[in-house]
């Protein structure tokens, strides 16, 4: 088989250094008039969140104050990052509740499984970039934490609809 | 001619006093937003916003610098000079402040007391003193660098006197023309000769010598594409590795304070100083103490001028940090090739080329003035159309790629390899399918 061979042009002699000063200047003349600006000025302004962001969880709760979490086992099972601790409880009817339920932050790798898993969609990844804690005891969530955070949730991507319109 | 009416020896300490005063709060004031200026329009170029958290548009960021840098801890490196790293910032500092001393920043004042000169010292020799104060600063900087200890910063000390040396040269030369056709190297006159005498800012008629005084210039503030002192990739930060504090603090003034000097000198040499333009009402010069030649001075006229001086040399300013953070850093040796064997040459060549004009229009009974100038603009038209051709396109200074020789094509070199194969009776079957190949 023969070898294809491309043949590139190259610029012919020197390039010129006047005409690449001015055009560099123009250049940079262009972009200091230009009024749009990159930056975010971001504790004033916060950036506008994909509805499929993956952050920090959320539990959802039932009206009176209880977690939805049934205590079925299936998210600590299917967490690569093994990052969730249920201790599974049941009380008088039989109905099963967590007695600790910890998902540690910091090993969390945000992948979205334990939602997807979940049967009566109690656990949640929410829509939150703002994490910082002077400590790193305060990355493991507890139950109380989890029910307390109130920005949105992430909503699953939908094979039926796989562009989100 | 206008009596206005001299000062007196008192008046004359009291107005000198308050001029000092006065230029060199503006002076520090100045620097002071030229820091925040270039922040400003860093961020501009950069798509950025630039600081804008401290006061209303950033504006007092200028003062928590300062804040910020007087509180900071003071180091003393251990194996420094102790005596000439503390004498260093000062060096570098105040020679930069004193040269504004003889540079006109407005027309002349009338007060009742008498007329005031709008110069703290109008020293005949004026730009003379400026020249030899701005090679005074290097010594700051070498100093620094020497007295640090540390081997960043002793080569951008070195890197810095080799390079303000060179453009030093070149700095003078170029406005050797601005001489000869001014007649004098008093700035106040040379403003005259600029708004009244000639009738056309020097910027003009010599516009080589204004081109290559800016590049010195840019040369001489130690700033990109010339900061071959700093050259944060290569050095640290250079001479000022091991300064903190105030101290650090003062090199950044200093450096301001000197692209300040350089903007206001280049606005008083090439663009007229504070003549405002197309008009002849505000032209005047004091000839004697308390006498005018030109124009009534008034108070307006002088705000007036002054305001047209500070916007000159604010677009000087302005093209400094613009140049800055548009054009990368030269390499050394071009910055020294820039120098010995561009601005040097071209700028003595200027010299015999214009003193050869002038002495030609002299000879030919011009009266000087604005026909004078305009046949001398065509002679540096001429000048600088050539300059500019000859400077382009890598024919003086190239860049690495270039000084190599042309890369060999293959094929010689495989057919000279293979007849020493073949003398040698060595003859494989890849060479024999490559002879053929060639034969064909």
């Amino acid at each position: 088989m023969a070898i294809k061979v491309k043949t590139v042009r190259r610029p012919r002699g020197t390039p010129s250094y006047m005409r690449a000063t001015l055009k560099g200047m123009a250049l940079t003349f262009r972009h200091l008039v230009n009024p749009k600006k990159v930056p975010l000025q971001y504790p004033d302004e916060k950036p506008e969140l994909s509805p499929r962001w993956r952050g920090t969880h959320r539990m959802e709760v039932h009206a009176d104050g209880r977690p939805k979490c049934v205590a079925c086992g299936l998210c600590p099972t299917i967490c690569p990052a093994n990052c969730i601790r249920l201790v599974p409880g049941e009380d008088d009817q039989g109905n099963r509740y967590p007695v600790v339920y910890e998902i540690d932050e910091f090993r969390c790798i945000f992948c979205g499984m334990c939602q997807e898993v979940c049967p009566v969609e109690a656990i949640h990844l929410g829509q939150d970039y703002e994490n910082a804690e002077y400590t790193r005891e305060r990355f493991v969530y507890d139950l109380d934490r989890l029910m307390a955070q109130d920005h949105p949730v992430t909503v699953l991507w939908d094979p039926s609809d796989p562009l989100s319109q | 001619m206008h009596e206005v009416g001299a000062l007196s020896p008192t008046g004359f300490l009291i107005a000198s006093a308050i001029k000092v005063i006065g230029v060199f709060t503006v002076v520090m004031i100045s620097v002071a937003y030229m820091t925040l200026a270039e922040r400003k329009i860093s961020a501009w170029i950069q798509d950025r916003i630039g600081p804008n958290r401290v006061g209303p548009f950033g504006l007092l960021q200028p003062i928590a610098d300062g804040i910020k840098n007087i509180l900071k801890e003071e180091t003393l490196p251990k194996q420094a000079s102790r005596f000439f790293f503390i004498l260093a910032p000062m060096m570098a500092i105040i020679p930069a402040l004193v040269a504004f001393a003889v540079i006109p920043i407005a027309s002349p004042l009338p007060t009742p007391w008498g007329l005031v000169d709008m110069v703290v010292a109008d020293v005949p020799i004026g730009i003379l003193l400026v020249l030899a104060l701005s090679s005074l600063g290097v010594y700051g900087v070498v100093m620094a660098g020497w007295a640090s200890n540390n081997k960043y910063a002793f080569l951008g000390g070195l890197r810095a006197s080799a390079q303000l040396i060179s453009y030093e040269v070149a700095l003078g030369l170029s406005l050797i023309p601005v001489f000869m056709l001014a007649g004098n190297v008093t700035l106040t006159r040379m403003v005259w000769v600029q708004q009244q005498e000639l009738g056309l800012w020097f910027a003009i008629p010599l516009g080589l010598s204004f081109f290559l005084f800016v590049i010195s210039a840019f040369a001489e503030t130690n700033r990109l594409p010339f900061d071959m002192a700093e050259a944060e990739a290569e050095l640290v930060t250079g001479f000022h590795t091991e300064y903190s504090g105030m101290k650090f603090s003062m090199f950044f003034i200093a450096e301001y304070a000197h692209v300040l000097t350089s903007s206001a000198l280049m606005a008083t040499l090439f663009l007229g100083g504070w003549d405002i333009p197309f008009t002849t009402w505000d032209d005047m010069v004091v000839v004697a103490p308390g006498v005018v030649e030109g124009s009534e001075p008034s108070v307006l006229k002088t705000l007036l001028t002054l305001g047209a001086f500070a916007t000159k040399t604010a677009f000087f300013v302005g093209l400094f940090m613009w140049v800055r953070w548009t054009l990368p850093r030269f390499r050394y040796d071009q910055i020294m090739d820039l120098g010995w064997k561009v601005l040097f040459e071209v700028a003595l060549a200027y010299i015999i080329l214009m003193g050869g004009s002038i002495l030609v229009l002299d000879a030919l009974g011009l009266e000087f003035g604005f026909v004078y100038g305009l046949a001398l603009t065509a002679v540096n038209l001429v000048a600088t159309a050539i300059f500019l051709f000859v400077l382009d396109r890598d024919r003086v200074i190239r860049g690495a790629a270039q000084r190599r020789r042309p890369v060999r094509t293959a094929r010689p070199a495989i057919e000279r390899a293979l007849a020493v194969d073949a003398a040698a009776g060595i003859a494989t079957e890849a060479e024999s399918e490559l002879v053929t190949a060639s034969a064909e």
